[in-house]
């Protein structure tokens, strides 16, 4: 816990006393979080307690009422080309994998790069050539999503966040929308990814990655961060009830 | 039959061919404004939201003959110099058109599956590129078909401007008249004008169709 206090003032992703809310609901609850360059960070928690919306507030595809987040030790700009600029620097993967479904799978990595990075044609998609083939797609390159797996796609679109050469990825429950069999080729390049030294922020249930590759599991319950530990402490000893009930829960399965 | 059509050649040409030139020139200006129009009803930027929503919702409950009547009658009344008739048939028929081609575009929009602009925006693109890249390109598909309805009803509406004298297709049963031909086998010939018309839009819409098959 002492480390990651230390961490708040030099993070690559700071969060402080940041608000959501939807309507009457609270959805994040004066959140302080601090990311540092290389570090993986698990969050997990019951369903509706904020994982997605603290995600989505990161690149600003939700605004926040109150607080600061800043990336870089830059705040979040709140439109135009600056707020384009920054989503471009944050990677995201969703559950859903969101590939653009009318291009082809080599087109969905080079489009960023082309469109919003303005790369050369040849360099980006030498580029986005190499990341296929790093997520073991690159014979599918000329295939539509809808032609892959839903394991496939999701590698796709961890090649797409790359292209972009971004700070931090966020993924948002990569592998809930998975077959059991293609989870884990997707967590390999995931923790592949980490190894490297990418900054990430993770939600996800899934305990092997948290142990193999996260430096700190955040748990979350009703929009609030109620524990922060590194993932052996929290698997084995949770301090919170809300913690141990969770666990309980996720553990019978 | 026949020479009902043939003695009066120059009439019918020169008719439909104005409604012609009515149909095109409206009909891009239509797609043009109203492609706008339908962004503005889906930008992130609340004014430029309530102003589409406005627009449609008074343009598609006035009647066509009202707009003519504003810009024709309106304009004189105010003392505008409005350029020639045909153009202000146009602006009547853009205006009115605009506003139904921009609910196609946004129910087009509304098809697409919202991660899809989710992604683009977490990518780096701009508002006009999630639309121009992924969205619409995607829509489009969903788009066509009530597309070719707006523009079929489009050129059927061309008609109303023969009451502003605009000497379109619409204005030669009245000519006719005046010069004793037989009315009903004028308003036969009419229709089979306006048919022969239609048809290109049918071979454009199944071209479009094909074009846009998904893979
Ligand atoms: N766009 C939205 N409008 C209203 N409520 C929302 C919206 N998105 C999420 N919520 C609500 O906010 C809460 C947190 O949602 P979310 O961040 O998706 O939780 P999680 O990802 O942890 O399941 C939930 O109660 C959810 O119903
Ligand atoms: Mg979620």
């Amino acid at each position: 816990m002492s480390d990651s206090d230390t961490l708040t003032k030099t993070g690559l992703v700071a969060l402080t006393g940041v608000n959501k809310h939807f309507g009457e609901l609270h959805v994040l609850k004066d959140i302080n979080l601090s990311i540092d360059q290389g570090e993986v960070v698990v969050v997990i928690g019951p369903s509706g307690s904020g994982k997605s919306t603290l995600c989505r507030a990161i690149n600003r595809l939700e605004t926040i009422d109150s607080g600061n987040i800043l990336l870089d030790g830059q705040p979040l700009p709140s439109e135009g080309k600056a707020l384009a600029k920054l989503r471009a620097d944050v990677g995201m993967v969703f559950q859903s994998f969101n590939l653009f479904a009318h291009k082809t799978i080599l087109q969905n990595v080079t489009l960023g790069p082309l469109k919003v990075r303005k790369t050369d044609p040849k360099q980006a998609e030498q580029r986005a050539m190499e990341l296929l083939e790093r997520v073991g797609v690159a014979n599918q390159a000329s295939k539509y999503p809808a032609q892959l797996s839903g394991g496939q796609q999701q590698r796709v679109a961890i090649a797409r966040a790359l292209a972009m050469d971004p700070k931090v990825i966020l993924f948002d429950e990569p592998t809930s929308a998975l077959d059991p069999e293609m989870i884990q080729e997707v967590l390999e390049v995931m923790i592949d990814l980490a190894k490297q030294g990418m900054t990430m922020v993770v939600v996800t249930h899934e305990m092997g990655f948290a142990r193999t590759a996260a430096n700190r599991v955040v748990f979350m319950a009703d929009g609030e961060i109620v524990e922060e530990a590194t993932p052996e402490t929290f698997f084995t000893n949770p301090t919170s009830r809300r913690a141990q009930d969770f666990l309980g829960k996720i553990l019978k399965h | 039959m026949f020479s009902v059509l043939t003695d009066n050649w120059p009439l019918f040409r020169d008719g439909f061919w104005l409604t012609i030139r009515l149909f095109l020139v409206s009909g891009v200006l239509s797609l043009v404004f109203g492609t706008a129009l339908g962004a503005f009803r889906v930008s992130p930027v609340p004014a430029l939201r309530g102003f589409g929503t406005g627009y449609v919702n008074i343009l598609r409950n006035t009647p066509l003959t009202l707009v003519f009547a504003f810009l024709f009658f309106g304009a004189a009344k105010m003392d505008l110099a409005l350029p020639n008739p045909f153009w202000t048939a146009v602006g009547a028929l853009t205006i009115y058109t605009s506003a139904f081609i921009c609910e196609v575009v946004r129910s087009g929009v509304n098809t697409i599956a919202p991660g899809q602009a989710e992604a683009a925006r977490a990518v780096g693109m701009s508002f006009v590129q999630v639309l121009t890249i992924v969205v619409l390109p995607q829509a489009f598909r969903a788009i066509i078909p009530p597309l070719m309805s707006v523009l079929i009803a489009l050129l059927k509406n061309t008609t109303i401007a023969a009451g502003f004298s605009v000497v379109e297709a619409g204005s030669i049963p009245a000519a006719m008249s005046e010069r004793g031909e037989n009315q009903l086998v004028t308003l036969f010939w009419i229709t089979i004008g306006f048919l022969i018309l239609i048809v290109p839009l049918i071979f454009l819409q199944r071209w479009a169709e094909r074009r846009t098959a998904v893979a």
